[in-house]
C-alpha cells in the first residue's frame, strides 16, 4: 500500500529529526517543527472552533513540546508521542476556557458588561448620572451650545467656531464656564 | 496577533541546545527502587526486631500483609515512573490497585481478628501514634527523593503521578515499619496506616501541583 509507506518512512523521517534535535541539530528541529505544523492545527481544531483560540493551543503545544523534548525515546514512535501530548494540552486549554467563561462576559457592544448583575448596575448609575441632563439644559445658551458642540459632538474647536459662528476664545470661555457650573451644580446634589 | 507561530517556531529552533534523553521508566523505577534496597539493607538492621520478625512471619496473614506493601510500593512506583511521560498507557494506574488489595484485605482481617481475641484494648492510642510518626518518618526522605526523580520528566499531568508515587512511598515505609512492629494491626492500627497513607499521597499530590503552577507560568513567553 502506497499510502502506508508514506506514513511510514514519514514517521521514520520525523522520529530520526526528533532524535537529532535532543543532540542539538537546530535545523532538523525546526524543520520538524514547521513539518509537524499541519499535523498539530488538526488535532487542535477537533476540540477548538475558531482560529485564533486553535493557534494558541498550537503554540501552546510547541512550547511543551519544546519543554519536554527530553522525554522522547527514539526508540519509539514519535507521532503517537506527539499526539498524546498534544491532545493532552488541547483538552487542558478547553478547561481553562471553561474556567474562564464561567466569570466573565464578552460582548463587542457592550463591553463594560459584568456577569455579576450588581456590577452592572453600579457602572450604569454612574454613566447616566440622572441629574446631568437637566444640569445641562439649565446652562446659559451661550455656555450649554459651547458644552454640546465642544464635548457632545466632539467638534474641535476650529469646526465649533465655524459652525456656531463665535471666536474660538468665546468657546473656550463658555466651555469652561459650563464645566465649572455644571460641577458646582452636581456636587450639590 | 500576540506572536506569530513562525516567530515561536525560529525562536525555539534557536534555543534549542542539546537535551539528555530520559532513560526508559522501567529502568529509572529499578533504578530508584535498588537505591532505597541499598540504603534499607543498611538502616533496617539498626532497628529491626528480627526474633520478633521471624516469631510473626510464621503467621500467614502477616506474611500476605508484609507482601501487600511491598509489592504495592513497588507497583505505584513503577506505575509513577511510566505515567510522568506523555506517551505510556493510562492503564498503567491501575497496576498497584491488585497488591494494595490483599495489602488492605489482610490487615483489615488481622484488626478483625485482634478485635475478637483483644477487644476494646485495641482502640487505646499509643503505639499506634508511633507507627504514624514511623511511616510519615520513612515516607519524607524516600518521598523527597522520588519527587525530584519524577521531576526530572516534568510530567504534564503531576497529579496522579504525584499520588502514585505517594502511594508507593506509604507502600515501602509500612513495609519496612513491619520489622518492628510488636503487634498485628488494630482497627485504630489501620486507621493510622490510612491516615499516614492519605497525607503522605496528599502532601506529594501537593507538591506536584505546585510543581506544574510554577512550570505554566514559566513556560509562557514573556512577550504575551
Amino acid at each position: 500500500m502506497p499510502d502506508d509507506n508514506r506514513v511510514a518512512t514519514r514517521e521514520a523521517e520525523w522520529s530520526r529529526w526528533m532524535a537529532a534535535a535532543q543532540d542539538g541539530d537546530r535545523a532538523a528541529y525546526e524543520r520538524l517543527l514547521r513539518e509537524i505544523l499541519p499535523f498539530l492545527r488538526g488535532l487542535a481544531g477537533r476540540y477548538h472552533r475558531t482560529a485564533d483560540q486553535r493557534e494558541d493551543v498550537v503554540q501552546d503545544i510547541l512550547l511543551t513540546l519544546h519543554r519536554v523534548r527530553h522525554t522522547y525515546d527514539p526508540a519509539r514512535p514519535f507521532s503517537h508521542w506527539l499526539a498524546t501530548l498534544a491532545s493532552r494540552r488541547s483538552i487542558d486549554a478547553l478547561r481553562r476556557r471553561g474556567r474562564t467563561e464561567r466569570v466573565e462576559v464578552f460582548d463587542e457592544l457592550a463591553y463594560e458588561t459584568f456577569s455579576d448583575p450588581a456590577a452592572n448596575r453600579e457602572m450604569s448609575a454612574r454613566d447616566e448620572a440622572p441629574g446631568l441632563h437637566s444640569a445641562i439644559a439649565t446652562l446659559p445658551e451661550g455656555q450649554r451650545q459651547a458644552l454640546e458642540l465642544l464635548k457632545l459632538r466632539e467638534l474641535s474647536l476650529a469646526e465649533a467656531s465655524q459652525l456656531s459662528g463665535k471666536s474660538v476664545s468665546a468657546l473656550k470661555v463658555n466651555m469652561h464656564r459650563a464645566l465649572k457650573a455644571l460641577r458646582a451644580r452636581l456636587k450639590g446634589d | 496577533m500576540p506572536l506569530s507561530t513562525d516567530l515561536l517556531i525560529a525562536r525555539l529552533a534557536a534555543s534549542a541546545a542539546p537535551v539528555r534523553r530520559l532513560r526508559p521508566p522501567l529502568l529509572r523505577a529499578a533504578f530508584w527502587l535498588a537505591g532505597v534496597a541499598a540504603v534499607a539493607a543498611v538502616v533496617v538492621p539498626l532497628y529491626g526486631d528480627f526474633a520478633l520478625f521471624d516469631r510473626r512471619m510464621q503467621d500467614a496473614k502477616f506474611v500476605i500483609e508484609l507482601a501487600g506493601t511491598l509489592l504495592t510500593g513497588i507497583a505505584a512506583v513503577i506505575a509513577a515512573f511510566q505515567l510522568s511521560v506523555p506517551d505510556r498507557s493510562p492503564a498503567w494506574a491501575w497496576l498497584p490497585v491488585p497488591p494494595l488489595i490483599l495489602w488492605l484485605a489482610a490487615s483489615g482481617y488481622n484488626c478483625w481478628r485482634d478485635w475478637i481475641a483483644v477487644g476494646d484494648h485495641g482502640w487505646r492510642l499509643g503505639e499506634s501514634a508511633a507507627c504514624f510518626a514511623t511511616i510519615v518518618g520513612f515516607s519524607i526522605p524516600l518521598g523527597a527523593t522520588l519527587l525530584f526523580f519524577l521531576a526530572r520528566a516534568k510530567p504534564l499531568a503531576p497529579m496522579p503521578v504525584a499520588a502514585l508515587g505517594g502511594l508507593g512511598v506509604a507502600g515501602l515505609a509500612a513495609f519496612f515499619l513491619d520489622f518492628n512492629h510488636p503487634i498485628d494491626a488494630s482497627f485504630l492500627d489501620l486507621g493510622w496506616h490510612v491516615a499516614a497513607v492519605g497525607l503522605v499521597i496528599g502532601c506529594t499530590a501537593l507538591a506536584g501541583r505546585w510543581r506544574d503552577a510554577a512550570n505554566a507560568q514559566a513556560g509562557r513567553p514573556s512577550e504575551r
